[in-house]
């Protein structure tokens, strides 16, 4: 069953056209990569998902709803959750916090019952912790509970960033190049965790990724952009024997 | 140092979070609830001046603290829960209403400035914020018929159904109840998934998006309490000034509020009552000063605002996690001793645009 549907999806900023007419469809349950050169637009399409950017033409349909122009804070609510290629987390705050916000979609007090936290939020924050720790524990992140985001190393970041995508219980989560800044080591932890979360979690995964190896090894289905336009979709060998995407990296 | 053993999460979500807390927070309840006993009239009076200023520092401290959102003009929201309460006073609406009635139309009247802050950020909100504070300034001013221009407005006794609250001991204790009570209901919010939220817009607004979170929500809700607060704190001002009048709510008036918050410490709220007690006590200090100096120098105009700018700029510069940040550091060093890292709190430089602390 197709889970996330783009059609003919374009951007144009002023004049440049940063995509164009990209169809693609992403199946329920499968790891799905984008890969490019550097300026391809990959992770404009990814904020055209995530809704942080508007699209110009096409439409995009996430399980059976058209997304096009819903408000980008109930993209998380819908159950897609993304990680950003530089993380962006709340960096004042503990890992703990950090995976507490992510619970955030599935809060169900107001602001009477928070002021006067009454046992109904005690209750919530109970039921958000547990699910927090279940992340902690499938990602290892138990020593990093009670640290501040700003004197954790890179890696962990990344991780946490993941942790907190997966604290929405998305059904489809949008990761923009998990392994940048990564080890060999922690790239390879990376690896197992993706298989983790996509089937013992059940979770969709489309990524955006740099590092051939991960996404030969990860992905059921990769797709090749450049310069804004689709070039082929396939699996990991297909595309990257596909003539035009050899040009794309190498040249003529 | 104290270790504790955690086996319930509920020990991560209470107030009190272990046996140390009941002893030094009791001992500090027990401390000011005696205050009018040991402490002069004069003092008693202070400190229900600071307990003013602590009520409208913690809603300073949301909005600028916790959302990221700075305000050059909570002066006038001081304004509007004054005059508000003290035009229904005069009415003969009872104390309680007038005063509840007061902070509810702040916070209105805070949500709708919000509504334009919405679109800025840091220099630019500022600014807007103290267009703002002129305007109520200038209504104060000139809506003669509700305000009394620049004659000025009286305030009734504070009185509830007969109860004489005018004397120093029962204002001290009226101001001390309200902070208390503002204080919880803050700590709660702090805790719970709305000030998560504030804290989420305030670190990073994009991320907060993805996270479901509605920003102009998020960020008007911030406005509103931290206005409702300030005009709550504007009420109990009225019975402390008895005679109002537009220049006690000026530009001077909101950077002391903003003085507040980041001398105290931005981000904490022991660094609201910090901020507090420096600022309430700050002008006895400078007075002070004044009688030490040669009259050339104590005579200059403009002296007092100055002093306030030179030591916001100071904190800026050498501490600008407050006076809270700077008594962390200090626990620490004795927690820790003999075995403190002299580098433990030096400021490292970033290179990453997400290492850069905001």
């Amino acid at each position: 069953m197709t889970l996330l549907d783009a059609q003919e999806i374009s951007v144009h900023f002023g004049g440049v056209k940063a995509v164009q007419n990209v169809s693609f469809s992403v199946a329920e349950g499968e790891v799905f990569s984008i890969v490019g050169p550097n300026g391809a637009g990959k992770t404009t399409i990814f904020n055209l998902v995530s809704r942080i950017y508007d699209t110009t033409h096409g439409r995009i349909v996430f399980d059976g709803e058209d997304i096009t122009t819903i408000a980008t804070h109930h993209v998380a609510e819908l159950g897609i959750a993304r990680t950003f290629q530089n993380t962006e987390l709340f960096e004042q705050e503990t890992v703990l916090n950090n995976l507490l916000i992510g619970c955030h979609v599935h809060r169900q007090t107001n602001l009477i019952a928070d002021l006067f936290f009454l046992p109904s939020v005690r209750r919530q924050e109970l039921r958000f912790r547990q699910q927090v720790e279940d992340v902690i524990d499938l990602l290892d992140l138990q020593s990093y509970r009670d640290q501040v985001i700003a004197n954790l190393p890179y890696g962990v970041r990344k991780m946490v960033e993941i942790a907190r995508a997966l604290c929405i219980k998305p059904k489809l989560l949008l990761l923009d190049e998990p392994s940048s800044g990564l080890n060999p080591e922690e790239t390879d932890d990376l690896m197992f965790w993706l298989e983790d979360i996509n089937e013992e979690l059940g979770i969709t995964v489309l990524m955006v990724e740099h590092d051939m190896n991960l996404v030969s090894q990860a992905s059921d289905r990769v797709m090749a952009v450049a310069d804004g336009q689709l070039l082929t979709i396939g699996t990991p060998e297909e595309v990257q024997s596909h003539p035009e995407v050899l040009r794309a990296y190498l040249g003529d | 140092m104290r270790f504790i053993r955690k086996t319930r999460y509920d020990q991560d979500i209470n107030l009190i979070q272990h046996s140390g807390h009941i002893l030094w927070y009791g001992l500090l309840l027990l401390a000011v609830f005696s205050g009018p006993f040991w402490l002069d009239r004069f003092l008693t009076g202070e400190f229900a001046l600071v307990f003013i200023y602590a009520i409208a520092g913690l809603g300073l401290m949301i909005l600028v603290g916790y959302t990221g959102l700075v305000s050059l003009g909570h002066a006038a929201f001081l304004a509007i829960g004054a005059y508000m309460h003290a035009y229904l006073l005069n009415a003969g609406v009872p104390l309680p209403i007038a005063m509840t009635v007061a902070a509810l139309f702040s916070a209105l009247i805070g949500g709708l400035v919000g509504i334009p802050a919405l679109r800025m950020t840091g220099i630019y909100l500022a600014v807007a914020t103290l267009a703002f504070a002129v305007i109520v300034e200038q209504v104060l001013v000139h809506w003669e018929s509700v305000t009394g221009g620049f004659r000025g407005m009286p305030v009734p006794r504070a009185e509830i159904a007969g109860l004489d609250l005018g004397r120093p001991a029962a204002f001290y204790y009226l101001c001390l109840v309200i902070l208390l009570g503002c204080m919880i209901l803050v700590m709660n919010l702090l805790r719970s998934p709305t000030g998560r939220a504030m804290t989420a817009v305030r670190d990073s607004e994009t991320s907060a998006e993805s996270m479901g979170i509605h920003l102009a929500r998020t960020k008007t809700l911030a406005f509103a309490l931290s206005a409702g607060l300030t005009g709550l704190a504007g009420a109990l001002f009225a019975h402390r000034l008895s005679y109002l009048a537009p220049d006690a709510f000026t530009i001077i008036t909101s950077i002391q509020l903003l003085l507040m918050v980041v001398v105290g410490g931005v981000g904490s709220l022991h660094g609201v009552i910090y901020g507090a007690i420096f600022i309430g006590l700050l002008p006895q200090g400078i007075a002070i000063f004044r009688d030490a100096v040669p009259p050339t120098v104590a005579q200059i105009p403009g002296l007092e605002p100055a002093i306030f700018g030179l030591i916001l700029i100071l904190f800026l510069i050498y501490e600008p996690l407050g006076i809270y940040g700077r008594w962390r550091k200090i626990r620490l060093f004795f927690e820790e001793f003999p075995l403190y890292r002299k580098a433990t709190y030096k400021r490292q430089k970033a290179f990453l645009r997400t290492e850069r602390l905001h």
